[in-house]
């Protein structure tokens, strides 16, 4: 066996916290991790947040986002120990030997600077090539990648190029300097799905034309079983297996690894449509002040009651305008809304009380949509002194009934936002929208924030809620399988109109419309070779018509 | 048309518009000044006939807004009136003056702002170290204490004990720059040391924020070094915050040097607009609040338009 580009011996990383109202402490983050990895191929490290993937990624560098640092064990790039290195020979290492691609292209260019600037940089200052070679090489792997005018995007700022561009042009960014190791940091993991199968695509195409080898950090098995040949799955800080990447996916071993495999396991019945529904959306045309296009064309759909009508489609598709003018924060330009067999009046401001209340609504971020310096009592104790009236011992039962529904016990009343994880943050944002005994409850993107397992478990909760407390949801989201998973019907958007609508098993079977057959052939499948198969379907049927 | 010229004739607009609503203000704000210019002249024992036949030649007994329009109306062609008290042309006498506050305006700014921008930069560099921490407590030391009392301890120890620079900084058409740097070198330093803090703070406030980004986090990644990093990656993306101080410190360099120029007798409008607040001459006070206005709003305008250029969504647009 060739000697391994990357050796990793007894990594531990250590952290300092901040809990409030106490004092900092260290802890530990990384405790003890062992691999190898030979040049040219590619590991998939993957784990929920909080496993330390993207620390050990990032200490493949020598390097400690925020507060994060390497305190003992080895990493040996191309046989030397990096973390004995000088700051000196570090900067030698980074930009040239190992290069970095983050989850967000668009944070991680610098706004001021042409994107060959950029792309460029690195390959220059670190004396591996003169500008103009680095420019050729930069414009060869914009083409490799797939990108539009590779001859002249560079001279674009990247606010200029789409956020799926500029993905691909943060891997030309780590790949023109020849790197021997390049660390993607779930680099497909905010794009849409429709975008991701491109980019992915173009990434595993680069790394298998350069020759580089990569570590490929996600938290989606199905995405890194299609460009990894080994893969380590990590669990707080912790290896928990390391396997082939068919081992892992087709035989895995340890429990953690089998519920990473086996997520999305609920099962849900298609409820029929009764008589009445509890939302009516009706021709609604929508678009922002000073604008001179519709957001929203026609909509038109239904929600029944005790029901999930889940809304599907890409970012711009319009799928949270909709909820905008359904709360009435964006009046529409046309249309009407029937609630519960009363027409809502366009406005937020103009809507009677009893609307507010029997309509709530739950957001993707949980954290923002809690004040910190309330404690939860309070958060979920706000909407029923608002609309009940309830005061004292009365309103404390009811605050505890609410956190029994959602499944966290005693105690927690008093606890504040940031002492609680994303899941159970988001479960607190449940409670506070049920204390209101609302008919129906938009979710917007509820679990696109939470890992998949913690995901599962809001999911769950929610349709458990539903069957208790008979509320319909509004579902928005942008992932296939969560509609799979608790849908009735389904209302598929794109460019601001509805493309499908309809009950879920008759949305979810063929014949389909094109844009819907790209988003369901689009979601990654937890099996080998799916991400080849896809695209040689794809070409093959471009080639046909 | 190109947005970025729309914005900026936007800006140039409602600097004008801003200009305007600053006239009024100072033209009421004059008027219900207590206190009487003919009063003033005359001294406390003037008839009441003298009074009314003065008043009536300086047109005080106009309606005001009538006083106001033939004020606007004169300023627009620019006639600022004339001194109630030496009847001589105020935009003359003002002229020279105005000429002398820039003068000592430019040369402080010449020092504070690249000094104060560097001192930034290198606090950032050293950020919670010894540098940071020594930067910061000289400026804020120098910001905390009073002008004139600066003036004074600078008078004393560089003039004074160590011969260095004179210490009344009057200056005259015959002298040559050099005569002329000599003699407003103390308030020279005295304006950097009192508006170095603000700008400094204000640029290691506003790099360090850029210095949060993720793309600071990509150049690390690249092997750059930190001054590398904060010259090349952070500093042209914290530009408009920092014109926006240095131009707030710059129009204090000519608006608020009144203090400075008593202390030193300096020849500048301050002194000039002290004086004849003193002997009640409305229409001086007026043409001063209104070059102050001017000035601070046109500065202002600059930092506007500088930050808008400095945006590369605004002067990219898709």
């Amino acid at each position: 066996m060739t000697d391994p580009l990357l050796k990793v011996r007894g990594l531990k990383i250590g952290a300092t916290i901040y809990p409030p109202g106490e004092k900092p402490r260290d802890i530990e983050i990384v405790h003890g991790v062992d691999f190898d990895l030979a040049p040219g191929k590619v590991l998939g490290l993957i784990g929920e947040s909080g496993a330390g993937k993207s620390t050990i990624g990032l200490a493949s560098m020598a390097y400690g986002r925020g507060g994060v640092e390497i305190t003992g064990g080895s990493v040996e790039v191309n046989g030397r120990d990096i973390l004995q290195s000088g700051l000196r020979d570090v900067r030698r290492l980074r930009g040239a030997e190992v290069t970095y691609v983050s989850q967000s292209a668009a944070a991680s260019f610098n706004p001021a600077k042409q994107i060959m600037e950029q792309v460029t940089e690195a390959a220059i200052f670190q004396n591996k090539f003169s500008r103009k070679d680095a420019e050729a090489r930069a414009v060869e792997l914009f083409a490799k990648l797939g990108l539009p005018d590779p001859d002249t995007i560079g001279n674009r700022y990247p606010h200029q190029v789409s956020g799926g561009q500029l993905q691909r042009c943060m891997t030309a960014l780590a790949l023109c300097p020849e790197p021997d190791l390049v660390v993607f940091d779930e680099p497909t993991t905010a794009l849409d799905v429709t975008t991701q199968i491109d980019v992915l695509a173009a990434i595993k195409e680069a790394i298998r034309d350069t020759g580089v080898a990569a570590l490929y950090i996600t938290h989606d098995l199905a995405v890194v079983a299609q460009v990894s040949d080994h893969i380590m799955v990590l669990q707080q800080g912790a290896m928990v297996e390391y396997g082939t990447t068919d081992q892992i996916i087709n035989d895995p071993q340890e429990d953690y690894t089998k519920a990473l495999v086996s997520v999305r396991s609920i099962t849900h019945e298609e409820k029929k449509p009764t008589a009445t529904p509890v939302l009516k959306v009706e021709n609604i045309t929508a678009r922002y002040s000073g604008t001179n296009f519709d957001v929203l064309k026609n909509i038109n759909v239904e929600l029944h009651p005790g029901q999930t009508l889940a809304v599907v489609g890409e970012s711009g598709s319009g799928k949270s305008t909709l909820a905008r003018v359904i709360t009435g924060l964006l009046p529409p330009s046309q249309g009407t809304i029937t609630f519960d067999g009363r027409p809502l009046t366009p406005d937020l401001a103009t809507r009677p009380l009893e609307d507010l209340r029997e309509l709530q609504m739950i957001y993707q971020m949980a954290d923002t949509a809690m004040n910190p310096r309330q404690t939860v009592g309070t958060i979920i104790g706000r909407p029923l002194e608002f609309y009940f009236g309830l005061r004292g011992a009365e309103k404390q039962k009811r605050i505890q009934e609410l956190l029994d529904e959602i499944e966290l016990g005693e105690g927690f009343q008093d606890r504040y936002p940031a002492e609680l994880s994303g899941g159970q943050k988001q479960r607190v944002c449940i409670a506070r929208a049920l204390a209101a005994k609302p008919k129906m409850i938009i979710c917007d993107e509820v679990t696109s924030a939470l890992d998949p397992l913690v995901a599962d478990g809001i999911l769950k909760l929610l349709l458990e809620l539903q069957k208790i407390e008979d509320v319909a949801y509004l579902f928005i989201t942008h992932d296939l399988a969560t509609v799979r998973a608790i849908a009735d019907s389904i209302a598929v958007m794109y460019q601001g109109s509805v493309v499908r609508y309809g009950p879920k098993s008759q949305v979810l079977s063929p014949p389909f419309d094109d844009y819907t057959d790209l988003l369901l052939s689009s979601v990654p499948e937890m099996k080998l070779g799916w991400l080849e198969d896809v695209l040689a379907h794809r070409k093959m049927e471009s080639a046909g018509n | 048309m190109h947005p970025i010229l729309k914005l900026v004739a936007q800006r140039l607009a409602l600097g004008l518009l801003l200009l305007f609503a600053a006239s009024i203000l100072i033209f009421v704000g004059t008027s219900i000044l207590p206190g009487d210019v003919a009063q003033s002249i005359l001294g406390q024992s003037a008839t009441p006939e003298a009074l009314a036949n003065l008043r009536a030649e300086l047109g005080m007994d106009q309606p005001a807004l009538t006083r106001y329009f033939s004020w606007l109306g004169g300023v627009l062609q620019g006639d600022l009136g004339t001194a109630l008290t030496n009847g001589r042309d105020i935009a003359e006498s003002l002229g020279s003056r105005l000429g002398n506050t820039l003068f000592l305006a430019f040369w402080a700014a010449v020092i504070a702002v690249p000094l104060s921008i560097f001192l930034g930069l290198l606090a950032v560099r050293y950020k919670d170290r010894w540098p940071d921490k020594l930067i910061s407590g000289v400026t804020l030391t120098t910001i905390s204490i009073p002008e004139f009392m600066i003036g004074y301890v600078l008078i004393y120890w560089v003039s004074i004990q160590w011969g260095m620079f004179s210490s009344v900084a009057i200056i005259n058409e015959s002298m040559s720059l050099g005569q002329k740097l000599n003699a407003i070198a103390i308030p020279v330093m005295v304006l950097t040391l009192v508006v170095l803090a603000h700008m400094m703070r204000m640029t290691r406030a506003a790099i360090l924020n850029v210095m949060q980004s993720a793309y600071i986090e990509t150049a690390e990644l690249k092997g750059l070094g930190m001054l590398k990093i904060i010259r090349k990656h952070a500093f042209p993306n914290a530009i408009a915050p920092i014109v926006n101080v240095v131009m707030l410190n710059l129009a204090y360099l000519v608006v608020g040097v009144v203090v400075v120029e008593v202390v030193f007798a300096y020849p500048g409008m301050g002194q000039y607009l002290v004086d004849h607040v003193s002997k009640r001459d409305v229409p001086v006070v007026q043409a001063c609040g209104l070059i102050f206005a001017a000035v601070y709003i046109g500065l202002n305008l600059v930092a506007d338009i500088v930050s808008i250029l400095a945006n590369p969504r605004l002067r990219h647009p898709k």
